[in-house]
């Protein structure tokens, strides 16, 4: 376990946590061993084999009042370094670089000014950039170990961080508020990189066909990726992803049948989920969509799930 | 004959009922002790098995006995039965019950039928929580915070378990509320406020903190359940609601809850102490009134659960402040108790070891709060597996260990016989020990950015949660053994006479085990309750 890691230097908000972190740390090992120190001492040196007979001793006035100022003082200093950490997390630079972060279960999408989007979290080295977090379902949230910064995803809520990235390199990013089944797959990647790079990837913005993202907003705002996941993961219902064109057993009136996953057989399965089940899934979980979503919406997920090799 | 019932002790008197009934129709506050007391360990026992199938999940990556559904339901009704049922209850309906009453020289609490009454809502709520975990459409996964929207769009049996904690809050209120007029009105001649000894002083400062703070999360759970059965939206933003709100609600509750469990706690290690030093407590009238100032600062720190959820900066701060201002008053009596060895006579027998690690496990516990009470370290390590390790140094390290301090010291009292005490002082040890393996290196994981609540882990964390996952084993061992140990004295133990330990306050100087209303005579007090010559 490298201990150490702790106090490596990915952002420039990492300075003001750790040195809140060491300052409190160091006071309270103090007055741990310490505190623990005297009392074993006494145990041992006060049993009632070597000091038979107690003294009784009511309490001392000026003790409780050393007792009381000193640990006031001294989480007083705590708050102050607590606070300088934190208010630099809230002065965002004029010239920070926006990226929209939207929130979802269970991923996330992040933004960038031009309008590209990306799975993985992008970032020039030695730039300031203000994440403005939001969630579109429950509260999730962003969490960068390596940079110190963490803020919450709030449905219709806009939450921001800040951070200027200062070393090249690769850092998790995790969802640190409880969110249901996948919470804790719910991860990303940060990539700093150095600026003339990450503006190649930020220009290489290959347009995305607009039927396909109609496609994915439908899943997520019928809920649908809660029961077949996006990623190969089994949920309750069988994955999307290399669903397309590929064989599967289902079950028609409880005799087993083979079948190619092709555009009739998706959309029979959204709007009669219920006829052809894979085997090895529960039937009647789903319900027919026929009424929810229109032919078009239907065929836009149809062609979606067509790209989710 | 008036000396022949008082050779009858409380457990022989059966007062003309007969078998079960005379435990579960019978208002003497002893008896309701040990109906808590044995429903009590039950779900502490349930509770720390799941916790133990949790820690069997997470000792290697990946998915091994259970899935990511089952794990999410496991964690949330541990928490459930731990917070509800186990902790919040726990010192005071069980020792609160049997020896408030005794040692302020009372026959029993104010209201014993509304008294009896608390333990069946008690039940109510406790088999609600069970139904919740079976029937319907599978355990509730939202944690023990139930945090909306998320609770409020879960498709599992979120409500009875909002029902649960709803039954199980009312029963915390009237508890309370019989403990603040049995203090006010039935101290025995002389018992001026500051002779009364400091476990009762610690109950009535928890007693106000069930009385007002228990209300809001009442409101917030039936807002809840509006919210699923009537779609008003309080706090679903599809509705028009907002998420926060729940948040601000449920631990304006739920971070006085925590003094509500470890005041009662204190006031166990203030009366053990003095017992085993042989010496009047230091500084008596610091750790009673420190006992109210936690009690009334504690009401205002609980935005510290929040500085990562988009409140105001102002409010971040304010709270970060009055969170470090609450950190005093603990220090104040950690510093008492261990004056009070100084110069003592010290017999160190079990109670006194659980005491003594008490205070060891209650400063880490302490002393990490410390961390996340700061605004800027608190945001690398709030919600990771650091938090985890802290409220458990509190919650177990401090209730569960004062726990088991006062059921060593008071079991003679209670059933009359005395427990091997070797058997008991190894017992320690291994609780001790695994206590510690298994809660410490989830500091270490949390501070290199382990989240909590995760059913899979990345394989950097490997080590730290393996390590975790054998001190489960080690410490639900030591519980076995000690719970073993305590069973065996009912049978095999020796009398255990009026006064074992050689105490001062009242509840040693009554029959062993005592009668049905405790005091032939009503004492009159006229001195301090720590007197020892």
């Amino acid at each position: 376990m490298n201990f150490l890691q702790i106090f490596s230097g990915a952002s420039n908000m990492v300075e003001g946590v750790d040195r809140s972190f060491v300052v409190i740390f160091g006071i309270s090992l103090f007055f741990l061993i310490g505190i623990t120190g005297v009392m074993v001492y006494f145990i041992i040196r006060y049993d009632k084999k070597r000091n038979p007979k107690a003294t009784q001793i009511e309490g001392s006035n000026t003790l409780e009042i050393v007792w009381t100022v000193v640990p006031l003082v001294l989480v007083m200093v705590m708050f102050y370094y607590g606070y300088r950490g934190y208010a630099k997390m809230r002065e965002v630079p004029d010239d920070a670089m926006n990226i929209k972060v939207i929130a979802y279960m269970w991923d996330w999408d992040f933004e960038y000014e031009n309008g590209k989007v990306s799975k993985d979290l992008y970032l020039p080295i030695d730039k300031p950039i203000k994440l403005n977090l939001t969630s579109i379902d429950v509260v999730h949230s962003l969490y960068i170990p390596s940079f110190r910064v963490k803020e919450d995803a709030v449905p219709r809520k806009d939450n921001y961080l800040w951070f200027i990235p200062q070393m090249e390199g690769e850092y998790e990013v995790l969802c640190t508020e409880y969110c249901g089944l996948r919470h804790s797959f719910m991860g990303a990647k940060a990539i700093v990189m150095k600026q003339d790079n990450f503006n190649i990837w930020l220009a290489d913005f290959t347009p995305v066909d607009s039927g396909t993202i109609k496609g994915l907003e439908i899943l997520r705002a019928n809920a649908c990726i809660g029961c077949h996941s996006l990623d190969g993961s089994k949920l309750v219902g069988p994955s999307f992803q290399g669903l397309f064109g590929a064989s599967r057993t289902v079950l028609v009136d409880g005799v087993e049948k083979s079948v190619i996953a092709d555009e009739k057989y998706l959309i029979h399965s959204i709007k009669e989920p219920n006829a052809e089940v894979v085997k090895g899934y529960p039937a009647n979980v789903m319900q027919s969509y026929t009424k929810l979503l229109t032919d078009e919406q239907i065929t836009d997920v149809a062609n979606y799930l067509k790209t989710l090799k | 004959m008036e000396t022949q019932k008082s050779h009858l002790n409380y457990i022989e008197d059966t007062q003309g009922r007969k078998g079960i009934f005379a435990w579960i129709l019978s208002t003497d506050h002893k008896r309701i002790g040990i109906l808590y007391l044995i429903s009590i360990t039950t779900f502490f026992l349930v509770g720390g098995l799941l916790g133990g199938l949790m820690r069997l999940e997470l000792a290697a990556p990946g998915e091994t006995v259970m899935d990511a559904q089952t794990y999410n339901g496991l964690f949330t009704v541990h928490g459930i039965i731990m917070i509800f049922m186990v902790v919040i209850p726990g010192l005071g309906a069980v020792f609160g019950n049997f020896f408030l009453p005794i040692m302020i020289g009372a026959r029993d609490v104010a209201f014993p039928k509304l008294n009896l009454f608390s333990w069946y809502l008690y039940m109510t709520g406790a088999l609600l929580a069970v139904y919740s975990q079976f029937a319907g459409t599978g355990a509730p996964d939202t944690g023990w915070t139930f945090y909306a929207p998320y609770s409020t769009d879960s498709s599992t049996n979120v409500i009875p378990a909002v029902f649960a904690a709803f039954v199980l809050g009312f029963s915390s209120i009237l508890t309370g509320l019989n403990f603040i007029v049995t203090i006010h009105r039935m101290r025995a001649p002389g018992m001026t406020w500051f002779r009364m000894p400091l476990f009762p002083w610690s109950l009535y400062a928890t007693a106000w903190i069930q009385v007002l703070a228990t209300p809001i999360v009442g409101i917030t759970l039936m807002m809840i359940v509006a919210e699923r059965w009537f779609q008003i939206g309080f706090f679903d933003p599809a509705l028009g609601g907002d998420p926060i709100l729940y948040q601000h609600l449920f631990w304006i509750y739920s971070h006085p809850a925590v003094y509500i469990m470890i005041l009662p706690a204190m006031g166990v290690i203030s009366e053990i102490i003095p017992t085993f030093v042989k010496k009047a407590v230091f500084g008596y009238k610091a750790i009673a009134l420190s006992s109210i100032a936690i009690a009334g600062v504690g009401y205002f720190v609980w935005g510290h659960h929040m500085y990562t959820s988009g409140m105001s900066g102002t409010a971040r701060w304010f709270f970060s402040f009055l969170t470090f201002i609450v950190a005093v008053p603990s220090a104040i009596k950690v510093f008492n108790w261990v004056s009070t060895m100084y110069k003592g006579s010290i017999d160190v027998r079990t109670p006194f070891l659980y005491a003594a690690s008490f205070i060891f496990l209650f400063m880490i516990g302490g002393l990490t709060g410390l961390v996340l009470g700061s605004l800027a370290s608190d945001v690398h390590v709030h919600d990771t597996a650091f938090v985890v390790a802290h409220f458990h140094y509190i919650i177990f390290g401090g209730m569960g260990f004062s726990f088991f301090a006062a059921i060593h010291y008071w079991w003679p009292k209670m059933f009359g016989k005395m427990y091997n005490e070797f058997k008991a002082n190894v017992a320690w040890l291994i609780v001790f020990i695994g206590f510690n393996v298994l809660y410490f290196p989830q500091f270490i994981i949390g501070i290199q950015g382990m989240p909590r609540r995760y059913f899979d882990y990345l394989p950097q964390f490997h080590t730290g949660h393996l390590i975790s996952s054998i001190g489960a084993a080690i410490l639900l061992t030591g519980i076995v053994m000690m719970i073993v140990n305590l069973m065996k004295s009912r049978k095999n133990g020796n009398p255990a006479g009026i006064n074992p330990w050689g105490g001062v306050t009242l509840e040693w100087t009554v029959p062993t085990p005592p009668p049905v209303e405790n005091f032939d005579e009503i004492p009159t007090i006229t001195e301090h309750p720590y007197t020892f010559d």
